[in-house]
Formats: structure tokens, sequence, C-alpha cells
């Protein structure tokens, strides 16, 4: 009886667990895990005076305090439109709503380096907008606002996408029951609303921010470039790789990699965060 | 507070929902909305809360027109179907909430507010779940928090959207009695609604009947269950079986029928719809009756029987095993209404004497229990 039983057990659509895990473990490892390895292996193997050699010198630190930078200040931007741009595409009704929310996922379809192209001849002085900008005596193009630009254009759906759903969920009835109570609409959103979805938008800030700072293909056309003031990490990495320094590569690389690891880790304890809220249903 | 609602009517698109509604509600009155989905209950009550607002009509409380002012304003405590509780505040911080979202002047103390709250927790029998997340609590807890949570501003008027819609039976029989003494302690109006027709009649001290966007009738569970006004309503109070028959004299007639008991009525002669609960329509066996026993079940203490008659029509009705010795499958017999109610088909618009009511068209079918 009970082997006749075992054998009606519904069958998964996969076949086998222990072929699928084993699948899942050995695509991780080759595409993510073992070159993040040789990666940390090859910048700690260089010993630590030279590895601290490398990232104490100057150019290293100006690197990386551009990329940080603009990283940050993009994501600060990021952060306000992506949010207001998930609840335009939430709360309201209106025509050409799917094609806005298409619109979208452009940066995540798009070659970074065609967005590259597209933002430079824009912001270049005899760009659309590079012209009047420069007439005002604001410099976008080889300077920081260039690479800030870049940044934001490649990052933002990640805040659109990460809130998106939460404000989809988000009962109507929340804040109907915070108007009865006598709430006014800055505390309703500051009080109900935000709580609610923060976890999901400071999550999708932190990916943003990782996104930014390893931003590679949009910002080297329109940043110039020059070293000390607009070179970002991930090219001084490609400028070392190309003067055949794989080591000097490789630390900056692991920095760059530690920095998106902390990221990511804030990332899931926001979500862990949003989980426990949700835990037993509405 | 006296709510007072005068010609409300409300469309949502080519939809009318709200097809001209008068009620007046007086100080203290706890109203049930009873009526089957889609009859413009809830609408109705978001109207009143200020969550919706009317296309045209009035809404006075206490001689103020409610319709100039804006749903925070109002005051009013309302407990939404699905509790709508902050899932990210504990029970103690959602029940604080209308209190502390008031300005700087009005605002209590910190002091005063906690102790409100341990006041009111203590009122709802759930202080052991001040610090709990709603996530972390049962429907019925949900439910008295919810309420907690509108009681603390002190609310002129009440209102529930299916106070009772989520929880299984053994919890809504218990609060039910519940939200009686909340009521009656608090001495709020309260409008509460609700597709349970037990829980209308059982709570509230009268009952407004909602159809498709209007008002059927007023009344309290008597009134109604006795004398329904339309169709609608004695359909939707159980009285499944309706006979064709015509008024002769004031009397209800038809084939292998015994109207005898029931009382003569002022009405033109014609052709009219006599209205019967299963229950009221006694099977009487009778060797040159019209109608015939085609099957019987029971259920030990109910005999089922499922009766046709000389015109084709097949319905069941129920009767006491006891009191119906002999009554089998293939048996003969007249029918004897114990009770019912006689409605005309009297054009729209010309609504007659007393029991009778117009407009048979348009009416749903009544919104089965669940």
């Amino acid at each position: 009886m009970t082997v006749a039983l075992a054998r009606i057990r519904p069958k998964r659509v996969l076949p086998g667990f222990a072929l699928s895990l084993g699948t899942t473990l050995l695509y991780v490892s080759v595409i993510i895990l073992i070159p993040i390895i040789a990666l940390m292996i090859s910048g700690a193997g260089i010993g630590w005076d030279r590895f601290v050699r490398i990232v104490t010198s100057t150019r290293t630190l100006d690197a990386l305090r551009v990329t940080v930078t603009a990283a940050a200040i993009a994501t600060v931007i990021n952060a306000f439109y992506g949010l207001l741009m998930a609840w335009v595409l939430t709360r309201y009704e209106f025509r050409g709503r799917a094609l806005l929310d298409a619109m979208m996922d452009i940066p995540f379809a798009l070659p970074t380096a065609v967005a590259g192209l597209a933002l430079t001849s824009l912001f270049a002085s005899t760009g659309w907008f590079g012209g009047p900008l420069e007439a005002a005596g604001i410099q976008v193009v080889y300077a920081l606002p260039g690479i800030i630009i870049a940044m934001t254009f490649t990052s933002v759906p990640f805040v659109v996408r990460a809130v998106q759903p939460v404000l989809e969920d988000l009962d109507p009835a929340l804040e109907e029951a915070a108007k009865t109570l006598g709430a006014t609409p800055w505390q309703t959103f500051s009080k109900v609303i935000l709580p609610a979805i923060l976890p999901a938008w400071l999550g999708g800030c932190t990916v943003s921010m990782a996104r930014s700072m390893g931003e590679f293909g949009a910002v080297v056309f329109i940043a110039g470039n020059l070293p000390g003031k607009t070179e970002i990490a991930s090219l001084l990495a490609f400028i070392r790789l190309q003067e055949y320094d794989y080591r000097g590569a490789s630390v900056i690389a692991l920095i760059l990699l530690v920095f998106a690891l902390l990221l990511l880790l804030v990332s899931n304890l926001f979500q862990i965060r949003a989980a426990r809220y949700r835990e037993g249903g509405k | 507070m006296a709510i007072e609602i005068a010609q409300l009517r409300k469309s949502f698109g080519r939809n009318e929902v709200l097809k001209g509604i008068d009620i007046a509600v007086e100080d203290g009155e706890l109203i049930a909305l009873l009526g089957p989905s889609g009859s413009g209950k809830t609408t109705l009550l978001r109207i009143i809360a200020g969550l919706d607002w009317p296309d045209s009509g009035r809404l006075d409380v206490d001689g103020a027109d409610w319709l100039a002012i804006a749903a925070r304003d109002r005051r009013i405590g309302f407990v939404f179907q699905h509790y709508a509780l902050f899932p990210h505040m504990t029970v103690r911080d959602n029940i604080a909430f209308g209190l502390m979202v008031r300005p700087k002047a009005e605002r209590p103390g910190k002091a005063v507010i906690a102790r409100k709250v341990m006041e009111l927790l203590q009122f709802l029998q759930i202080p052991h779940l001040a610090d709990r997340l709603p996530g972390q609590l049962s429907g019925g807890q949900r439910q008295r928090v919810a309420l907690g949570r509108a009681l603390a501003i002190e609310p002129r008027v009440l209102l529930l959207d299916e106070p009772f819609g989520a929880l299984d039976a053994a919890v809504r029989r218990d609060l039910r009695s519940w939200l009686r003494s909340v009521h009656d302690e608090s001495g709020s109006t309260t409008i509460f609604v609700t597709h349970d027709q037990d829980e209308a009649f059982e709570l509230a001290d009268r009952v407004v009947i909602m159809g498709e966007g209007r008002i059927e009738q007023i009344g309290t569970a008597d009134q109604i269950h006795d004398h329904p006004a339309s169709p609608f309503v004695a359909r939707f109070m159980g009285a499944t079986i309706e006979l064709p028959v015509q008024i002769s004299a004031g009397r209800a007639v038809a084939a292998g029928v015994d109207t005898s008991r029931i009382e003569r009525r002022a009405l033109a002669d014609g052709p009219a719809t006599l209205f019967i609960r299963p229950a009221d329509l006694t099977p009487v066996p009778d060797a040159a009756g019209l109608w015939r026993v085609k099957q019987v079940t029971s259920t030990g203490a109910v005999l089922r029987p499922v009766l046709t008659g000389p015109e084709g029509q097949e319905f069941a009705v129920e009767i006491l095993r006891r009191a119906a010795p002999g009554l089998e499958a293939g048996a003969r017999v007249t029918l004897r209404v114990e009770t019912g109610t006689i409605f005309t088909e009297t054009p729209p618009g010309q609504r007659g004497q007393v029991g009778q009511s117009a407009e048979l068209k348009d009416i749903p079918l009544k919104e089965k229990q669940k």
C-alpha cells in the first residue's frame, strides 16, 4: 500500500531535485563564484604592502572618490525620481501608461555604450542640451555632472521596479483608514505609505547604487576620463589591464567588488525587514 | 448624531449604484444596511464616511451639511471589511494613530494617549496583544483592534463595513453581542453593512433593506418579516414560493390551493402573485387534490416534500414530520397557505394599497448565503 501511494505522488515539473539543484550550483559556480574567487586570490596574492600602496595611490583614491561621489548623487536623484515614477505608474490611470511602464525597462535592455553615446551627443557643446547649458556656464560632458547623468540613466529602473510591486500591493483601504482617523495627506504618506514601502525603496536604492558604481560603458563616453578628475574606478581597472598590470587591475576590481557585496548585503537586510510585515498577510 | 439623507444619487460611469436614497437615522440608533452584493449598501456607507461623494442629494448630520466636510474632519469611526490595520505598527500604535495625527494644539499629551489606549485595550479585552504586529493576530483579534482604532477618536458616528464578513461562525456570534454592548456603552450612532439577515435583525434597532440602489424597506425584524413591502423584500426574506393567483372580492384564489387563512385585502380583482415561505405552505392529503407529492426527503425532524401542481409547477415545502403523517410520494394533496403576502402587478410608479407593490422588473435573485 505504501509503495502504491509513493508511486502516485505528484511529479514535479523539473526532473529530479538532485539534478536540478546540481545544475544550478554548477552554473552559479562557473558564471559567478569562480571568477569572483579568482579575482580575490589574484588581488590578495600581491601581498599587503603592494596592495595598500596601490589602494592609497593618488590616482586610485581619486578614481574611487569620483566613482563614489557620482554614484551617491545619482542614487539620491534616482531615489526621488524612481519613487515618483513608481507612484505615477501605480496610482494613476492614463493613456499611455502601459507604454511608459515598458519604457522603464529601456535602460535594462539598451547597450550601455549606446546610452553613453546618445547622452554625450545630447550634452556635448554642439548638442541639444549641451549648448544652452554651456552658455549658462554649466559643463556637463567631461565633468562630474556627465558621469552622474550616465549613472542615473542606467540605474533608475532598479528603484522603480523595486517600489512598484509594493505600491501595487498596498491596500488602498490603509490610506482611507488614515483619512477617516483625521490624518492629513502628508501624515498619511509619511506615517502609513512610506513605512510600508521604505524597505523596498531603500533596497532598490542600494542596488541602484551598486549598479552606478560599476557602470562602465555609459560613463566612459561622457566622462572624458581625465585621471584625478573624471576617471572612474572601473575604467582605471581597465587601463591597468591594458598596461598588462593584471595585479593592479585586480586590486581595484576587488575594492569595487567589496563595495558591491556590502551594498547587496544592505539591500537584502531591507528585504528581510520588509518580509516581516508581510508575514501573516493583510 | 442624527443623520439625514435625502435623494442621494451616485453613479460609477454608466452604472447607477444609488438611485435616490432617503433615510433618517436617529441619535444613538444602531442601523443595519442589509442587501445582496451590488445593492449599493457599501457605497452608501462610504458616502456617509466621506470616502466617496454622491452626484446629488443631501447628507446632513445634526443640521450640518457633511458634503461640505472632508472625511478627516467628520470625526467618524470607520471599520473596514478587511480591517486595514497599519501593518508596520503595533496594536498600541494602531489604536493611538487617530490621536497622534491631531494638530499639536488639540493633541493630548503622550501620557494621556497611552492611558487612553490602555483603557481601550482593556475594554476590547486584548491588553495582552498591545505590542504585537497586526500580522501576528487572528481575524477576530484584528477586528477588535480595528474597532479600537476607530473608537479611540471618540467618533460621533461609527460605520462598519461587513464587520464580521471575514470571520468564522463561532467568532461572529461572539463579536455580535459584543458589538451591541460597545454601541450601547459608547453612545454613538452606529451604521453597519451586512448581507447576513440574522446578523442584521439580531443586532440592529432598525434594518434598512437595499436592493439595486434603492431602499426597499425600513423597519424592525418583525415588521419586515410579517409585512414585506415589495416582492424583492419578500424573496429576500425567504418567500421563495410564488403562486400565481386571481384576486376575487379581496381573496386570492388558485386551483387546488386553500387560501382561507389569508386575511381579505382591499385589492382590486385581477391577477396577482402570492409569496409564501416553504414552511408556511402545508400539503393536506386529499384524494381529490390537484397537487401531487413527487418525492419526500426527511431530515428526521423536518420533511421536505417536492410538490407538482396542475400547471406543471414544482417546488419543495417544509413541514414538521410529526405534523404530516401519511405524506408519501404519489399522494394527492391540497395546499393550505398559512400565511403569505400578495403583490399585484401594477405598472411602475403606481403604488397601491397595503401589501401591494409595483415593479416586478429587474429584481435580482436573493444572494446565496455564504
